[in-house]
C-alpha cells in the first residue's frame, strides 16, 4: 500500500475528509518553503503537493506564476526540488508528498532518471498538468512502474466518454478541478460538485480531490463536506506573497484544515 | 533520431499527432476534449468539398489569390547566379500570408457554431488577419498580445482595434510572445463553451500544426503550377523564412517528395548563435523539449526553463518551431540555416534598392541567405523565395536601426 493509499484509508476510518496544500517549492527562497513544508504536517496538512517551478504555467492564474517566478529567481531547479522532499523525509515518512507541474523539466532532466530519483528521494506521487491519457507513455508508465502514483486531473468538460480513458493507468485519487480555468480563479459551489464527485467516483474507484477556487476556511468546510479531499494553493501562495512568515502562513493552514476536518 | 527514409515526407502527422518523435498533443485535460473535437471537425471539412469552395471563393475574391510568382531580374543580376523568383505573398489582403490560415480556422469555428475567437500575436500581422476575418464574419475577437510587443507595434494595435478587436496585453512572464500564447491558452482553458482558439503558426497540440500547414501550402501548390508554366519545370531551390515556421511550411510541404528540390529554411540568428543565447534560432540553437502543446526543438536552459528568443524581427523571437520542421531537420529533408539581424537589415535594403519592394523584417532573413547562396549557384538554377510580408510595419525598427529620425 502507497503512503497515499494509506492516508485515505486510515482518513475513512475517521471519517473525515483529507486537506491537500499545494506550495510552490522553493517560494519564496529554500529556506522559507523547506520550513513551511516541514510545517505543513502539524498544522493538519494531510497530502502535500509541492509545486516544480516552470517559466510557462499554462494552466495556472498569477498567484501560482508568481510563486514560479520568485522560485526560479531564487535559483530552484527540479534538483532541488527533490533535495527539499529528502530533507522533508528526515523527520517525516508518513505524510504523502506529491510533486505538481508541467512536463518540460522532468523531460530535460530524462525521464528514467528523474522517476528513480523521485522516489529515492520520497517522492509518491505525480501530477503533470500537460500530460492527458493520450500521452501516458510518455511519464505515467514509467512512473507507475518505479511505484510512484500518477494522479490525474478530471475537469468539468471530462465527459462519460472519456472517464474511463482518465482513470486508466491512475492511482492515488484523482483532483477534480471544479472549474473550466485556471489556478486560483472563480470558484465552484459545493452544491455543483458534489454530483461530479460521484461521477468521477464511479467511474475510477478512487478517492476525489476537489480543487481549483477554494480559498477560505468556509469553502474548505463546504467541499471537504461533498468530496474526499479538498485542495487548497493560490490562498496560501497570496499569504507567502504577501511576505506572512512561517508562522503566520501556518497558522491560516491551520484554519482551513480544522474547517476540513470539522466538515 | 530516426534513421530510416520514408517513402514520403508528406503523409504525416500520424494519429497521435506525431511527426517521428516530435508534436503530440500536451495539453491539460480541460482542454483535451476540444481539441478532439476540434480534430475531428477539421477531418471532416478536409474532405467536404464545400468546406474548400467556400475557401476558393475567399482566397480568389478576398485575399488576391493566387499571389504572383514573380521573376526578380535586378536582384538577380546584382547577386549573379540563381535565378531568384519570389512568392508575393506579401501582396495578399492585410500583407502577409497569414490571412491563408485564419480564413481556415474561422471558417471552421463558424461550421463548430463557435462565436468568441481568440489569438495570440507577436509582430501583430498574425493578430490583423485574425481581427480582420473576425470583422467579415462578425464574431467577437480577442487578442492576446506581450506588453513589450503592444509597445514597439503600436501601428499593428491600433489597426486590430480599428477591425473592432480587443487587444489584451499580457504582462506575465516576460511579456512577449510565448506569454501571450500562454494567456490564451489560460482564456481558453475558462472559456470552453463558446470560444476557438485560432493559432497562427504550425504549432500547438495536433491537430493545430498539420490544420495550419494544410491551409498555408496553397502557397507551395501554386508555386507549384506557376513555375511549370513559366519555366516548364519545378525550382531547384526554396529558400523561407522561419519563425513558428508557417508561410515555410506552406511553400515547403508541396515539395518535400521531390528530391531534386533542395530546401531551406532560415531561422532569426538575432546577434548570433552562441552561448549567449540572443537569438530565436531553436533548431541550429537548442534541443527538444515540449511547450505549448508539442514536443519541438525549443531554446531552453538546462534544467528545461524556457528562455526567451531575440530577433530584430518581432514575428521571428518565438522560442519555438513547429514539431514538422524539426522532424524534417533530424530526418535531413530540409536544412536549416540562421542568419543575423545585421545581414537580414542589409537584406531588407537589397530589396528595396533593386526590386523597389519593401519587404518585412521577416522575409529579410530569408532574402539575407538568398544573397549568400545564390551567388554560388549557376544561371539556370530555379530559385524561389517566399516573400510572405511587406514590411510597412517594420519601418519604425529599421529606422532606428539605420539611425534615422521619422
Amino acid at each position: 500500500m502507497s503512503r497515499i493509499d494509506a492516508k485515505f484509508a486510515a482518513l475513512k476510518a475517521e471519517g473525515k475528509a483529507a486537506f491537500v496544500s499545494f506550495v510552490m517549492a522553493g517560494d519564496p527562497d529554500y529556506e522559507t518553503s523547506l520550513a513551511i513544508v516541514k510545517g505543513l504536517p502539524a498544522a493538519g496538512v494531510d497530502v502535500i503537493e509541492l509545486g516544480m517551478p516552470f517559466t510557462d504555467p499554462m494552466a495556472d492564474g498569477p498567484a501560482i506564476q508568481l510563486a514560479g517566478q520568485r522560485a526560479l529567481a531564487g535559483g530552484m531547479t527540479l534538483g532541488r526540488v527533490l533535495e527539499m522532499v529528502r530533507s522533508f523525509r528526515v523527520d517525516d515518512q508518513t505524510t504523502p508528498i506529491i510533486l505538481m507541474g508541467y512536463y518540460n523539466p522532468i523531460y530535460s532532466m530524462g525521464v528514467e532518471r528523474f522517476v528513480a530519483a523521485a522516489k529515492d528521494a520520497g517522492v509518491d506521487g505525480l501530477i503533470v498538468v500537460d500530460l492527458p491519457p493520450e500521452e501516458d507513455d510518455e511519464l505515467c508508465l514509467p512512473a507507475n512502474a518505479a511505484g510512484l502514483n500518477f494522479i490525474r486531473l478530471a475537469t468539468p468538460t471530462t465527459d462519460d466518454t472519456r472517464l474511463p480513458a482518465v482513470a486508466r493507468n491512475t492511482s492515488g485519487f484523482v483532483y477534480y478541478v471544479s472549474i473550466t480555468g485556471i489556478t486560483g480563479a472563480a470558484s465552484a459551489s459545493a452544491a455543483r460538485v458534489a454530483p461530479e464527485v460521484d461521477r468521477v467516483r464511479k467511474a475510477t474507484g478512487l478517492p476525489v480531490c476537489v480543487g481549483f477556487g477554494v480559498k477560505t476556511p468556509e469553502a474548505s468546510a463546504e467541499i471537504a463536506g461533498v468530496a474526499d479531499g479538498v485542495v487548497v494553493g493560490s490562498a496560501i501562495i497570496e499569504r507567502i506573497a504577501a511576505g506572512e512568515d512561517t508562522a503566520s502562513v501556518l497558522a491560516f493552514v491551520k484554519s482551513l484544515t480544522e474547517a476540513a476536518h470539522g466538515a | 533520431m530516426n534513421d530510416t527514409t520514408p517513402n514520403s515526407y508528406r503523409t504525416g502527422p500520424d494519429e497521435r499527432g506525431r511527426f517521428g518523435i516530435f508534436g503530440g498533443r500536451f495539453v491539460s485535460e480541460t482542454l483535451m476534449p476540444l481539441i478532439l473535437d476540434l480534430e475531428a471537425e477539421y477531418e471532416k471539412a478536409k474532405t467536404d468539398p464545400g468546406f474548400w469552395a467556400e475557401m476558393d471563393d475567399l482566397w480568389t475574391h478576398y485575399v488576391g489569390r493566387p499571389s504572383p510568382l514573380y521573376y526578380a531580374e535586378r536582384l538577380t543580376e546584382e547577386l549573379g547566379g540563381a535565378k531568384i523568383y519570389m512568392k508575393r505573398d506579401e501582396l495578399n489582403h492585410t500583407g502577409a500570408h497569414k490571412i491563408n490560415n485564419v480564413l481556415g480556422q474561422i471558417l471552421l469555428a463558424r461550421r463548430m457554431g463557435k462565436t468568441r475567437i481568440i489569438a495570440e500575436t507577436g509582430a501583430g500581422q498574425h493578430g490583423v488577419a485574425t481581427a480582420t476575418v473576425c470583422a467579415r464574419f462578425g464574431l467577437e475577437c480577442i487578442v492576446f498580445m506581450g506588453a513589450t510587443d503592444v509597445e514597439r507595434q503600436k501601428p499593428n494595435v491600433f489597426r486590430m482595434k480599428l477591425l473592432g478587436a480587443k487587444v489584451v496585453p499580457v504582462t506575465s512572464g516576460r511579456a512577449t510572445l510565448k506569454d501571450a500564447m500562454n494567456e490564451a491558452l489560460r482564456d481558453w482553458v475558462t472559456n470552453v463553451e463558446n470560444t476557438f482558439y485560432c493559432i497562427g503558426t504550425v504549432a500547438g497540440p495536433h491537430p493545430y500544426p498539420a490544420m495550419v500547414r494544410d491551409f498555408q501550402s496553397i502557397i507551395g501548390k501554386e508555386t507549384r503550377a506557376q513555375m511549370m508554366e513559366r519555366e516548364g519545370r519545378l525550382p531547384d531551390t526554396l529558400v523561407a523564412c522561419i519563425g513558428g515556421g508557417s508561410n515555410a511550411m506552406g511553400l515547403f510541404h508541396p515539395f518535400l517528395d521531390d528530391p531534386e528540390v533542395r530546401i531551406i529554411g532560415v531561422e532569426a540568428g538575432g546577434h548570433g548563435v552562441d552561448d549567449r543565447m540572443e537569438h530565436a534560432a531553436s533548431l541550429t540553437g537548442g534541443r527538444p523539449g515540449v511547450l505549448h502543446g508539442n514536443r519541438t526543438y525549443l531554446l531552453q536552459d538546462a534544467d528545461g526553463q524556457i528562455l526567451e528568443g531575440h530577433s530584430i524581427s518581432a514575428g521571428l523571437d518565438y522560442p519555438g518551431i513547429g514539431p514538422e520542421h524539426s522532424w524534417l531537420h533530424d530526418m535531413g529533408r530540409v536544412e536549416y540555416v540562421s542568419v543575423t539581424d545585421d545581414e537580414a537589415l542589409a537584406a531588407f535594403q537589397l530589396s528595396c534598392r533593386t526590386e523597389g519592394i519593401i519587404p518585412a523584417l521577416e522575409p529579410s532573413h530569408a532574402l539575407a541567405h538568398v544573397a549568400k547562396l545564390a551567388p554560388t549557384l549557376p544561371r539556370e538554377n530555379l530559385l524561389v523565395m517566399n516573400m510572405c510580408g511587406r514590411g510597412d510595419k517594420d519601418i519604425f525598427t529599421v529606422a532606428e536601426a539605420l539611425g534615422s529620425k521619422i
